[in-house]
């Protein structure tokens, strides 16, 4: 069994997998059901100054489902915590106290002013938390009070807010950034000038679920008004992963710790996040949706997972795929592949060939000449796009397969086992010669 | 009409077989519809094929992925459009179709997991919404001035006729019996259509308008194909097959041997099926459906024997391998390669069936075996197909007849000018219900492009 222990900047826990700052780390009573359960740890759901907040008596999550159910997409409105300061403190002392094995980290918000963090967060890490998690994220609600993602909309004040924090806590110091931005290294350098120890992402991405087909209002509101949320879930994984991914590539940031957020619902999810650089990730939606068991099979799927590659640890994983991401204009230009169809697994369903034929390059031709239905690709128009491997309702009957010798019977240029790319291209005005 | 009547003058013969509750349970849908939750992920399950597969199956041409598609999308309208655009009947088909030999056996799921997508249910949910609801989807294009007369009210007839009505032609639908609807209404197996589906099913059709209704027409008595030619600018004939066949044995008129269409069209029609007088040890000869349907029926009203007869092999069989399975899960044994030898009488009434054992010849002939099997029978119901009745259609002979079926082109068209016909009375029909209405569907096209030409 491959050890799942994880330590992520000093903060020891015994596996990988965290609670996200979130509704399910809202209070003692979750955050203790959520250990018994196994999570290794928990970001506790988001403090703020006294008076605390207030929450909507309405909808506060929507989902986006599948047919059957299974729900893809998650909303949320709900603010940061709306339980006193001291109860909140009082609370993370005790789950602390009785489960040392476990990470607890305080996720905080305050405003831009430094006084307050002077006031907040030595009263807060002498609970005994294992570190701070700075709530840049959150993109509705708080972000109109100049905090959440208006924070870390700014790499500025992310860079000062940062540097407060550091100042008066001495655990480490994990800052959580918005996606709603435009280029996720901006911030990510902030919290690298500001002195944070590791960045967290994503953040729920900023979305309206969709309108009420009878009042044709937005769907949901409180009472006829709604206003956007925050949407995160499986569907949101791939913009997260892009943006851990860049920034574990980037020069300057590439030793900055991650923790990768964003839909994780199964450990092929984690291992996506770990092996494009993040060093553990956290999770909320799935434990919405399905309760806290879900962790379960998420570590074991992992540790068999490791097995297999025959690597120990989950260190061993981090950032195994990073050096795989690069820029387009570094794509290899000279590589062609191919679509081939396993006409034995072929089910016969058509949809490689009608979406080729009406979306793309009309490269696999339809036959019912032998009385029988056959796709067939023709080599001389396929241009490799993947297209029908993404639509086919068969594991692995259509695969991309390389051209090594020869000549591309669609360009006819020979096969070069030269790489070359943008760079060099002569179609490209700004080449280097 | 009295020699098929089953009395109680024999012992093992009885009403009252089983409770009227058990039988109600009985004669329950078969299949139970889908909830909306159930339709919507098996609706999901639908791969949205390119030139589908289960189209191309259908009979009647209907759109399957495309009426799928609009059910995942909740456009229940739109889906119901989609098939009752081709196949008006479609509410009928989607119980009574062998879909498991039409567009469920087309189904590329069968290739990748063994399980079709259950079109048939899907087809049923997206019908039974308009149906249910009243939710009229056809409405009548300007009058053209042109009548058309329409012999039988069964799915060939009333297709021919709606299709017409739609296109601006006014209809004279006539049919010998009292309630409209043909197999619909007095063939088709109960538990596949309860709730008096088949009128309901017609209320629909009927309500577009322009179609006027003639029952107790029957042709060669009240009216012939002669007259209908002189009076109207076409006619279509989807007047079905309306006599037996004969197994053409000695005694065959004794009591207790009964047409099983007969049987059933009483069974359908009865509102009491607790009342009907049913056997104690049946024998059905015959291999098609409605040997199944008379079989799985007369165990359904509490026979305790009941024993199909078939005279060549299992693979020959037309009724499908899902019918004979439904005809074995309900008790029923099925024995093959069993010749009809004599009818064995006590009193006049059949006490039992004697059978040549055949054995099929290399060149596919049988030939007895020489072999002979006897089956205790107080009822022995005749399924050995049925035959068209030429009275009053071939009077003058220039209506081509061919193996006592009316010989059609591809667009149903007979060899007199005016006339078109389909269903189950045409050569080479398939006795479908949907190929049925396919049929009166291609007609009325042709019909309406044969008297607007030049118009």
């Amino acid at each position: 069994m491959a050890d799942l222990t994880s330590n992520f900047l000093g903060i020891k826990s015994p596996n990988p997998f965290w609670l996200a700052s979130a509704p399910p780390t809202d209070k003692a009573y979750n955050v203790n059901r959520a250990f018994e359960a196994g999570w290794g740890g928990v970001s506790w759901k988001t403090l703020g100054e006294d008076p605390h907040i207030v929450n909507v008596n309405g909808p506060r999550y929507t989902t986006m489902m599948s047919n059957d159910r299974r729900v893809i997409g998650f909303n949320n409105i709900e603010l940061i915590t709306d339980r006193p300061f001291q109860v909140n403190l009082k609370e993370m002392r005790q789950v602390k106290r009785d489960w040392p094995d476990r990470a607890v980290v305080a996720s905080v918000m305050f405003p831009m002013n430094e006084a307050s963090w002077a006031k907040h967060i030595p009263i807060i890490e002498d609970t005994g938390i294992d570190g701070f998690e700075l709530n840049f994220g959150c993109p509705h609600g708080m972000s109109e009070r100049g905090m959440g993602a208006a924070v870390g909309q700014v790499p500025e004040y992310i860079k000062q807010a940062t540097e407060w924090c550091k100042k008066y806590a001495t655990v480490p110091v994990i800052v959580k950034l918005t996606p709603n931005i435009t280029d996720v290294i901006y911030p990510a350098e902030a919290v690298l000038e500001g002195g944070g120890d590791a960045v967290s992402l994503i953040n729920t991405i900023n979305s309206i679920m969709r309108v009420d087909y009878d009042s044709l209002t937005m769907f949901p509101t409180t009472g006829g008004m709604g206003t956007h949320g925050g949407y995160c879930g499986e569907a949101v994984k791939p913009i997260a992963l892009n943006m851990v991914a860049e920034i574990a590539r980037n020069e300057k940031t590439r030793n900055l710790p991650i923790s990768g957020i964003g839909g994780v619902s199964t450990w092929k999810d984690a291992v996506d996040f770990i092996a494009l650089g993040a060093s553990n990730v956290q999770v909320c939606t799935a434990a919405m949706v399905y309760g806290f068991k879900i962790v379960e099979d998420m570590k074991t799927g992992l540790s068999n997972f490791l097995d297999e590659k025959g690597m120990n640890s989950v260190d061993e994983l981090i950032g195994k795929a990073v050096p795989s991401v690069t820029d387009w204009k570094f794509l290899n230009l000279n590589h062609v592949d191919k679509a081939v169809i396993d006409q034995d697994k072929c089910i016969k369903c058509g949809r490689c060939h009608i979406v080729c034929e009406d979306t793309s390059h009309q490269a696999i031709e339809y036959s019912t000449d032998s009385g029988d239905r056959v796709f067939t690709v023709k080599d001389d128009e396929c241009v490799g796009c993947n297209l029908c491997v993404s639509v086919c309702p068969v594991i692995d009957c259509i695969s991309m397969v390389a051209m090594t010798s020869g000549t591309d019977p669609r360009t006819g240029k020979a096969i070069s086992s030269q790489a070359s790319d943008w760079t060099t291209h002569p179609n490209n005005p700004l080449k280097v010669s | 009409m009295s020699d098929n009547n089953l009395t109680n003058k024999v012992m093992n013969i009885k009403s009252h077989r089983l409770s009227k509750k058990e039988i109600d349970d009985n004669f329950s849908d078969l299949h139970a519809p889908l909830s909306a939750i159930e339709a919507l992920i098996e609706a999901d399950r639908c791969y949205f094929c390119y030139d589908a597969p289960c189209t191309n199956a259908c009979p009647s041409d209907i759109d399957v992925p495309g009426f799928i598609q609009s059910i995942r999308s909740d456009n229940l309208t739109g889906a119901a459009e989609k098939i009752l655009s081709e196949n008006i009947f479609g509410g009928m088909c989607a119980r009574d179709c062998p879909t498991e030999e039409l567009c469920q056996l087309a189904c590329v799921r069968n290739d990748h997991e063994q399980k079709p997508v259950e079109i048939g249910l899907l087809q049923r949910y997206a019908t039974d919404s308009v149906l249910n609801n009243g939710v009229q989807l056809f409405s009548r294009q300007e009058n053209t001035g042109k009548s058309i007369a329409v012999v039988g009210a069964g799915p060939a007839g009333i297709s021919c006729a709606h299709r017409l009505a739609v296109l601006g032609h006014k209809i004279t639908v006539y049919d010998a019996k009292d309630k409209l609807g043909g197999l619909n209404e007095y063939g088709i197996a109960a538990y596949k259509t309860p709730n008096d589906f088949a009128q309901q099913e017609l209320d629909y059709i009927l309500d577009i308008g322009g179609i006027t209704i003639e029952t107790g027409m029957q042709l060669g008595k009240q009216i012939n194909l002669e007259g209908l030619q002189e009076k109207y600018d076409a006619v279509f004939l989807g007047c079905g097959l309306g006599s037996v066949n004969k197994l053409n044995l000695d005694n065959e008129d004794i009591s207790g041997v009964i047409d099983a269409v007969e049987y059933i069209a009483n069974l359908r029609q009865t509102n009491n099926k607790d009342e009907l007088m049913v056997g104690k040890n049946i024998v059905v000869i015959g291999g098609g459906m409605t040997a199944i349907d008379i079989a799985v029926q007369s165990k359904l009203l509490g026979a305790e024997q009941v024993t199909i007869a078939y005279r060549r092999s299992k693979k020959i069989m037309a009724a499908s391998e899902y019918e004979q399975a439904l005809a074995k899960k309900h008790d029923v044994q099925i024995q093959y390669n069993m010749s009809p030898k004599c009818l064995i009488a006590d009193d006049s009434h059949v006490t039992a069936m004697e059978f040549d054992v055949m054995k099929s010849q290399k060149d596919g002939s049988l030939k007895a075996s020489g072999e002979n099997i006897t089956l205790k029978a107080d009822v022995v119901f005749k399924a050995i197909g049925q035959k068209l009745v030429t009275e009053g259609l071939t009077d003058n002979n220039s209506l081509e007849i061919e193996k006592g079926r009316i010989v059609v082109d591809e667009h149903r068209k007979t060899s007199l000018s005016k006339v078109w016909a389909g269903g189950d009375c045409v050569l080479d029909g398939d006795n479908l219900t949907v190929s049925a209405v396919q049929d009166g569907k291609l007609a009325a096209i042709s019909i309406n492009e044969t008297l607007t030409q030049g118009a």
